[in-house]
């Protein structure tokens, strides 16, 4: 807990940050670009911005993420560093159509 | 139809463990079935309003207002489920003992249900949201499928809370003699695998390092996305990749209860000694 208040006295430190590397956008259940590349051994600031009415869960695996993003709005994932490979993800809320993959080279 | 039960099986079985456990747990606290329908109550009216509000509050501190949020509700759950431990350690075995005379212990087994309301209500609360941003998603892009939605839910919610029951059932068949020791252990899991999640969250926040990424993987082994990994997921926090940061939290905490739980043991036995004397 003593961690957490740390951790809120750094929160007006992100405000800051850089801007997002890389984006991806929800529209109609599917993510776009379903393919992104990114180099490897490098920790990206992901920006996901869901242009569909409705809320979807952005998951993954194998980058071991998840995170909810209501609809109409955009929220920022960190991922990396990563090795070489491919790490697909989905929407959790529309599997069937919401699918990609993360390439890292 | 199934893809709803799925999902709301996956979200309702997360908080059904940990209801389980902590009710095998507290089975000989005064008035807990009444707390812990209490601690439900409040978090599912709780999980709509986090549901309606996860617009602001992902939009809080530069976008990971929601990690925050998650950690912070992971972190207090810590905190009362190593309190119920340490608490446990020194005091379980009255409280059995006086359980059912009238008047004793009561105002120990109360601080007992403020805890047990508060972990239950922020289990419900965390997987709860999801499930109503969930299931609102449907209702609202599907139009005529309300039916089937419901159905889905339905019957996903049963299949959770059956697992959740059967846990609850299979403890109380544990002999006396090895029921504290065995709640004690799957709560001291519970906790740890909970502050796993929580260096997750704000790691994917960017607000600690990774430490590594990940730092094993057991995917092929033990898939998270399988009915094995799932449970072990929801019972000791298992994951198949962690970051490295995970495992510092998961040993930490698991090592900061432990002797917590030691010290509250040995001091419960000299009480008792020198109460003899």
């Amino acid at each position: 807990m003593k961690n957490l208040y740390f951790i809120l006295l750094l929160l007006p430190l992100l405000a800051t940050a850089a801007d997002a590397d890389y984006t991806l956008i929800i529209k109609e259940h599917r993510f776009q670009p379903a393919e992104l590349t990114i180099p490897a051994g490098q920790k990206i600031k992901l920006l996901i911005d869901n242009q569909d009415a409705t809320a979807e869960e952005f998951e993954s695996h194998p980058l071991n993420r998840e995170k909810v993003i209501a609809g109409n709005s955009k929220a920022t994932i960190y991922i990396g560093p990563l090795k070489a490979g491919s790490y697909p993800f989905f929407g959790e809320f529309n599997e069937a159509t919401a699918k990609g993959v993360i390439i890292v080279k | 139809m199934f893809g709803t039960a799925i999902i709301v099986f996956r979200e309702v079985l997360e908080a059904a463990i940990i209801i389980g456990i902590v009710a095998a747990a507290t089975r000989d606290v005064p008035n807990r079935t009444a707390w812990l329908l209490a601690g439900l109550l409040f978090g599912l009216v709780g999980s709509g309003f986090v549901a309606a509000s996860t617009d602001t509050l992902a939009s809080l501190a530069s976008g990971v207002g929601q990690e925050i949020f998650n950690a912070m509700v992971l972190g207090v759950a810590v905190l009362m489920l190593a309190w119920h431990n340490i608490w446990m350690a020194s005091h379980g075995v009255e409280l059995a003992a006086h359980a059912h005379s009238v008047g004793a212990n009561i105002r120990e087994g109360r601080s007992e249900c403020s805890i047990l309301l508060v972990v239950v209500g922020l289990a419900v609360l965390r997987e709860g949201s999801e499930t109503v941003l969930f299931l609102y998603g449907i209702a609202a892009s599907e139009g005529g499928g309300i039916g089937g939605m419901l159905t889905g839910g339905v019957m996903g919610a049963i299949a959770g809370v059956v697992v959740g029951y059967t846990i609850y059932a299979g403890l109380l068949r544990v002999p006396m003699r090895w029921f504290f020791t065995a709640t004690s252990a799957l709560v001291l899991l519970l906790a740890a695998g909970m502050a796993s999640t929580a260096a997750k969250f704000l790691v994917q926040a960017d607000l600690l390092p990774s430490l590594a990424s990940p730092l094993w993987d057991s995917s092929a082994l033990l898939p998270e996305n399988g009915i094995a990994g799932m449970l072990l997921h929801s019972l000791i926090g298992y994951d198949a990749r962690p970051a490295g940061m995970q495992i510092v939290f998961y040993i930490s905490v698991l090592i900061s209860i432990g002797i917590g739980m030691k010290l509250s043991g040995k001091s419960r036995n000299k009480n008792q000694i020198s109460g003899v004397i």
